[in-house]
Parts: C-alpha cells; sequence; structure tokens
C-alpha cells in the first residue's frame, strides 16, 4: 500500500543521523554514564531506525517532510539574537513566574530568572547538571523514558545537551508556577535541538510547571524533546505543555510521569504551532491512590498535523485517570489521537475514563481517533468514547434567531466545544492566555473577547 | 406589522403551506391553531428564517421590510424573536454570555453602544424573577440539562430581556405543568403592548386562556381555513377539529 519511497527515506534520514552522531559523540560528552547510555541509544535507533506509516501507532503520520531535512544540530545555529521583548508573546501576563529559557536548546542565562524559592528547591539548567552533579540525575535519566522502543526518544537520548532539571524537595511547595520556555530561532537553517528535562517531586510537595515550546514563522526548525517526571508519594503536580513552534516547525516532544502512592497529577497539554507535531504523554501509576487528570486540546489548520499519543498505565490498584482530548481541525490538516489505556492484572478498583471528541471545521480536514483499553483486573470502572463530527447547524441557527451572525455563532460554538477542558485550568492568567490562544486561531476569531 | 400574503413552502420537496394570508397590526396577538402536521411549525420556523423550508410562493413584510430576503439575524435585529418549541443545548456557553452577546448584536445593529455589565445585571435579574428563575441558571450552559420547562421559561426569558416587536411562540406551552404554564403565561402578558405583536401557535387552547387573543386562525394542511376571536379557540377544545373540517371545504378534505 505505502510507497517505497517512504521506507528508503527513512534509511537515509537514519543514515545521516548516525552518521552526525559519530561525529559528534565527543563534543557532545558527558560523564561516562552518559556517554554510555548515548552509545546504546544510537545503537538502538540505528537497529530500528524511524517509524514509517507501516507501524501501527504510526499508521496516520507520514514522517517524510521531516526525514526529507536534512537538519543540522542547532550549535551551528547563528548565535541567538532573542531580546527579552520577543519573549512577551509566550508569558501569561500579570502571573509572577520562575521563567527558565532555552533557546534552541540551550539555556539562556541573560533571559531567564528565578523568583525567591523555597529553601531545597532547585532549578538548574541540565547542562550545569552534568558538569557539576552527574550522580544526581543518574538515577532518573533514561530510566522513566525508555528509548528500547521509542526512536524519538533515542535520538534525544542519544544527542541532548541541555534541558531544564527540577527538583522540589520533600514537604515543600513552590507557590509560583516554573515557567520552562523553549524558543525555537533560526532564520537561515534548519537545525535540531533535542531539549531533556527532569522533573523530580520529592514526598508530599506541590509544584506547577508550564512548558512552552515556541517559535517564529517562517524559521523551520525540529524541537525533539523529552521530559521525565517523578511524582513522589502523596505530591501534587500540575503541568501544562504549551506548543505554539512556527507553523513549518516540526515538533517531538515525549513525556513519561511515574507516579508513586496517592500522588496528584493535572496535565494539560495543548497544541498550536508546527507543521508536524507529535504529542506523547505516558504515565505509570508505580503505588496506589494515585489520580491523574490528562487534557489535551488540539487545533491544526492549513496543512498542519497534530498527532497525539497517550498511554496511562494503571499497574497499581486504586488509582484513577480522567482523560479528556478535543480536537479542532480547520483546512486541510489531519490530527490523530492514540489513547491507550492499561489495567494490570493487580490494578483492583481502577477508575479510567477516556473520551476524545473531534470538530471538523472543513470538508478537507480529517482526523483519526483511536482510543484503547486493555483490562486485566475484573474489579474496575473503565469507560471510553470517542466522537468526530461536525458544527450542529440547529445550534449556528438557535443563536443567529437571536441576532449574532452566522461567523460569531460558528466561532462561539467552536470555542464552546473545547471550553470544558478550558475550564479545568486552575490558574486564571494560564486560562485567560489559552482562551486568547484559541480565539485567536478560530476563523476570523475577533469579536470574541471574553470568557464565554 | 406583519403582512403575509400567498405564502407558499416546500420542506424536502413537499409543500406544506398552501398559500397563508395573514395581516398582524400592533398591539394584536394572534393564535394559530390547529391538529399535527398542519404547517404551524413551519410557519413559525419560516418567518424565523430557517434554510431548510423552502419558500415557493408569496411574501411576508415586516413593518414594510421584505422579511423572506433577510438573514435570520437580521430579522432578530429588526425585531422578529421566535421562542423555539425545541431549544438547543449548548454546553459550553452560558446563559449570561450568549444573552449579553445576541443583546449587543441587536444594538449594535441600531447604532447603540453595547450595554453597560452593571445595567445588564439589573436587567437580567428584573426579568429573571419575572419567569421564577433563580440566578445560578445565568452561569450555567445555554439550556444545559435543562427540564423541559426550564428551557421554554428560558425562551420567554430571553424574549423579555431582548424585547421584539414581534414574538413568534411556537408551541411554548407544550410539555408544561400548570405552574410553569402560568409563569410562561405571565411572561408572555407583561410583554403584550400596543407597539409590540405577537403570533401564538399552539395545538392547544390551554394557553390561550391565559394569554388570550385578539385572534385566532385555524390552520389546516397548509391553509388558514377559519378566523375568529378567542371564543373560536374555546370551540375547538370543546368540539375538536372535526366540525371545521366538515364546515369549510378544503383540498385535503377531499383526498380519500
Amino acid at each position: 500500500m505505502r510507497p517505497v519511497t517512504d521506507v528508503a527515506v527513512a534509511v537515509d534520514a537514519k543514515q545521516t543521523y548516525v552518521a552526525e552522531f559519530a561525529s559528534s559523540e565527543k563534543e557532545l560528552g558527558g560523564p561516562k554514564w552518559v556517554r554510555t547510555l548515548r552509545q546504546n541509544a544510537i545503537a538502538r535507533f540505528e537497529s530500528f531506525g524511524f517509524p514509517t506509516q507501516r507501524h501501527e501507532e504510526w499508521k496516520y503520520t507520514n514522517l517524510a517532510p521531516l526525514l526529507r531535512g536534512p537538519f543540522k544540530p542547532a550549535i551551528l545555529a547563528r548565535p541567538d539574537g532573542v531580546l527579552a521583548e520577543k519573549l512577551e508573546p509566550f508569558t501569561f501576563g500579570v502571573l509572577k513566574t520562575n521563567q527558565v529559557v532555552f533557546v534552541n536548546g540551550r539555556y539562556a542565562p541573560r533571559l531567564s530568572y528565578l523568583r525567591s524559592l523555597p529553601e531545597g528547591v532547585r532549578i538548574r539548567s541540565m547542562a550545569e547538571m552534568l558538569r557539576s552533579e552527574p550522580r544526581a540525575l543518574e538515577k532518573h535519566v533514561a530510566r522513566h523514558a525508555s528509548f528500547e522502543a521509542d526512536s524519538f526518544v533515542a535520538l534525544n537520548t542519544a544527542f541532548f545537551q541541555d534541558g531544564a532539571f527540577i527538583e522540589i524537595p520533600k514537604n515543600t511547595v513552590v507557590d509560583e508556577p516554573i515557567h520552562l520556555l523553549f524558543l525555537s530561532a533560526s532564520k537561515d537553517l534548519p537545525i535540531v535541538a533535542h531539549p531533556r528535562n527532569l522533573i523530580l517531586l520529592g514526598a508530599n510537595s506541590q509544584a506547577t510547571v508550564i512548558e512552552t515550546y515556541a517559535g517564529w514563522a517562517p524559521d523551520v526548525t525540529f524541537t525533539n524533546a523529552a521530559t521525565e517526571v517523578v511524582v513522589g508519594p502523596a505530591a501534587v503536580l500540575e503541568h501544562y505543555q504549551v506548543q505554539r513552534e512556527s507553523e513549518r516547525a516540526f515538533h517531538f516532544g515525549t513525556m513519561t510521569i511515574d507516579q508513586e502512592r496517592d500522588s496528584s497529577v493535572t496535565a494539560h497539554s495543548m497544541s498550536f504551532g508546527g507543521s508536524l507535531s507529535r504529542n506523547s504523554v505516558s504515565t505509570i501509576f508505580r503505588g496506589p491512590g494515585g489520580s491523574l487528570t490528562l487534557n489535551g486540546i488540539f487545533m491544526p489548520r492549513e496543512t498542519q498535523q497534530h498527532d497525539n499519543y497517550t498511554r496511562i498505565d494503571h499497574v497499581a490498584p486504586s488509582c484513577t485517570s480522567v482523560e479528556l482530548y478535543r480536537g479542532i481541525l480547520d483546512g486541510r490538516s489531519r490530527g490523530v489521537f492514540n489513547g491507550n489505556i492499561y489495567v494490570r492484572k493487580d490494578a483492583q478498583k481502577t477508575v479510567a475514563r477516556q473520551t476524545n471528541k473531534n470538530l471538523l471545521l472543513s470538508k478537507e480536514a480529517f482526523v483519526d481517533s483511536t482510543p484503547g483499553l486493555e483490562i486485566l483486573a475484573d474489579d474496575v470502572k473503565c469507560n471510553h468514547a470517542s466522537t468526530i463530527g461536525q458544527l450542529d447547524d440547529n445550534a449556528v441557527f438557535y443563536l443567529r434567531s437571536r441576532g449574532i451572525d452566522e461567523e460569531a455563532a460558528r466561532n462561539i460554538l467552536t470555542y464552546a466545544f473545547v471550553a470544558d477542558v478550558v475550564n479545568q485550568v486552575r490558574v486564571a492568567p494560564i486560562r485567560i492566555k489559552l482562551d486568547q490562544l484559541i480565539l485567536s486561531r478560530l476563523p476570523k476569531g475577533a469579536g470574541l473577547g471574553e470568557t464565554l | 406589522m406583519l403582512e403575509i400574503k400567498g405564502l407558499h413552502v416546500k420542506v424536502a420537496g413537499k409543500e406544506i403551506l398552501k398559500g397563508i394570508d395573514l395581516s398582524i397590526l400592533p398591539g394584536e396577538v394572534h393564535a394559530i391553531m390547529g391538529p399535527n402536521g398542519s404547517g404551524k411549525t413551519t410557519l413559525a420556523q419560516v418567518l424565523a428564517g430557517r434554510v431548510t423550508y423552502e419558500v415557493t410562493g408569496g411574501t411576508a413584510r415586516f413593518e414594510g421590510k421584505d422579511l423572506l430576503a433577510m438573514k435570520p439575524e437580521d430579522r432578530a435585529r429588526e425585531g422578529v424573536f421566535m421562542a423555539f418549541q425545541y431549544p438547543v443545548e449548548i454546553p459550553g456557553v452560558s446563559n449570561a454570555y450568549f444573552l449579553k452577546a445576541a443583546l449587543n448584536a441587536i444594538r449594535k445593529y441600531h447604532g447603540q453602544d453595547e450595554i453597560d455589565a452593571m445595567d445588564f445585571v439589573t436587567l437580567v435579574q428584573d426579568k429573571a424573577k419575572l419567569l421564577g428563575l433563580d440566578e445560578t441558571f445565568m452561569k450555567r450552559g445555554l439550556n444545559e440539562g435543562f427540564s423541559g420547562g426550564e428551557k421554554k421559561k428560558n425562551e420567554v426569558f430571553q424574549m423579555a430581556v431582548l424585547e421584539p416587536k414581534f414574538c413568534v411562540l411556537d408551541e411554548t406551552d407544550s410539555g408544561l405543568d400548570i405552574d410553569a404554564l402560568r409563569l410562561v403565561a405571565n411572561g408572555i402578558n407583561a410583554m403584550r403592548s400596543p407597539k409590540r405583536a405577537m403570533l401564538v401557535v399552539t395545538h392547544y387552547q390551554r394557553l390561550l386562556d391565559y394569554v388570550v387573543p385578539d385572534v385566532v386562525h385555524v390552520l389546516v394542511d397548509g391553509k388558514i381555513v377559519k378566523s375568529g376571536d378567542a371564543d373560536l379557540a374555546r370551540n375547538l377544545e370543546k368540539h375538536g377539529y372535526g366540525w371545521i373540517l366538515e364546515e369549510a371545504p378544503r383540498p385535503a378534505a377531499a383526498r380519500p
């Protein structure tokens, strides 16, 4: 069925990255265990290469545009000319955050600032940690995000040099959100960056972390990020991932979350940018009593492709996961929702709910939704649902019959489609920002100035 | 105010209205009664501008303007309001947001500024009280999870806030218990004024005990076969539609 060239392109691209690794291995550096890790990762990558549409999980995503590249290591980009003023669109208005900025994958101290943090909280760049305290990383890096089965994680593991390291000690509450802002900026050269983040929450701690990935049109960049998160016993994490890359960019993000007993995680992932973007979230309940809210909004338009992969693994009993993904697709865009929930044999008293709803605003848009539940325990409450539809003509007429013009009526109904997800964002300035982002992407979205 | 002449309407290729003539003056309340399938709802919907209804002949002028040529939103802005038989549920859009958006769209059309936030709250509270709606209702999704009665109250509530010149009430009484019916009727009666006209479409005479019409029309098989005063509605309630069918010769009666 698939053209053979697809495979040939994938093979060529693989060889390019493998050769790139061989020539830059020394430069990539790191302590011995990291160098070994890189070698294992590239070997693994070399053996299975890039996925093609023959792979079940990649069935609906054509990687050819990414693989044709070629992307140069970000270090070759001109020294960054990113000014502090240019960051403003990506911040959250009045919200006071600890802001840690990365440009093309490298920590940018002059754009970053930390507010007063509780004692023991550490926010560092991964590069600095690799130099000064690699042992603190060894227990975690690549222990949660496995490169055994994921080409992009393998590439990231082979090439990563920097990223964010966050450690919250036990019994500590960080009130002000930590905003990790990853900027892709390369005017002339297509570049690739592999940021690597590690977020560790000690027992009974609490934090809010925002990861923004952003860039500017018409830059062609490739971000291949990996974030490993460990949430200690009874700890509470609120996590936001906002993908606002250039609409010609490629974005691959993989997040893994390990939840220990009684921990609580709310993770929102919002995709707006990228010509091709894949957002993967994998979580695992290691101990009983955990809860997870996993929400997502994706809004591709024109020829954008947004691919979402989620995996929730109920290993321990008595955990609850509620997953809510909404897609709004316009133009000739493509979307994928691939949701996987596993309820293992011992995970009794599991509650797992998964919903994916998609709204097609144009006849040429296409979405593939594959919800999945695999249940091996017998005393559980699980369900999943998936819908694909258009705006309801009766609802449009109802609004128009009250004096609201057709365009505004359509926009109101489109916004309403994701309102239940947005309303779950507890931090008001983040919610307002998301509202603005969503409204700005509606067809001729002006005129819906306030929260519905 | 409303002048309908020889109106013919098709729905999915089938002729439903077969030549309606109707003239409504400011201050009047007209009732349209008729058996199921006679075309009552089609008449209401076509006045509101539903596109699935195809006008094949005739005219409808509202204050001298060609109503049928206007977009639904412009009809509303000109002062036509239809209370839906089946109001749509729209989760994610609050009643407050919706009503404010509607009110401001109408104001803008007439060159007025957007309503002041506090004025809006006061306006809404006054009208909500009239219909026995509590305050939390404004924050809820539009008709989301509303009972049949609540939805109908919400229609009349919207009408009270938007203050249209001409109101079409499509089966607003159906599915209401007696308490809700009284509240809805009070809401409608509070709107009666020498400057405003109403067209009350109903299957039963019940609502007309409370909202007493000036003129009653009987619609049968797409045509108005009899018109009269409020007594006509009472006779229909007592004797059914049968006697009218015998009295008024009409094409449908001739069919086997």
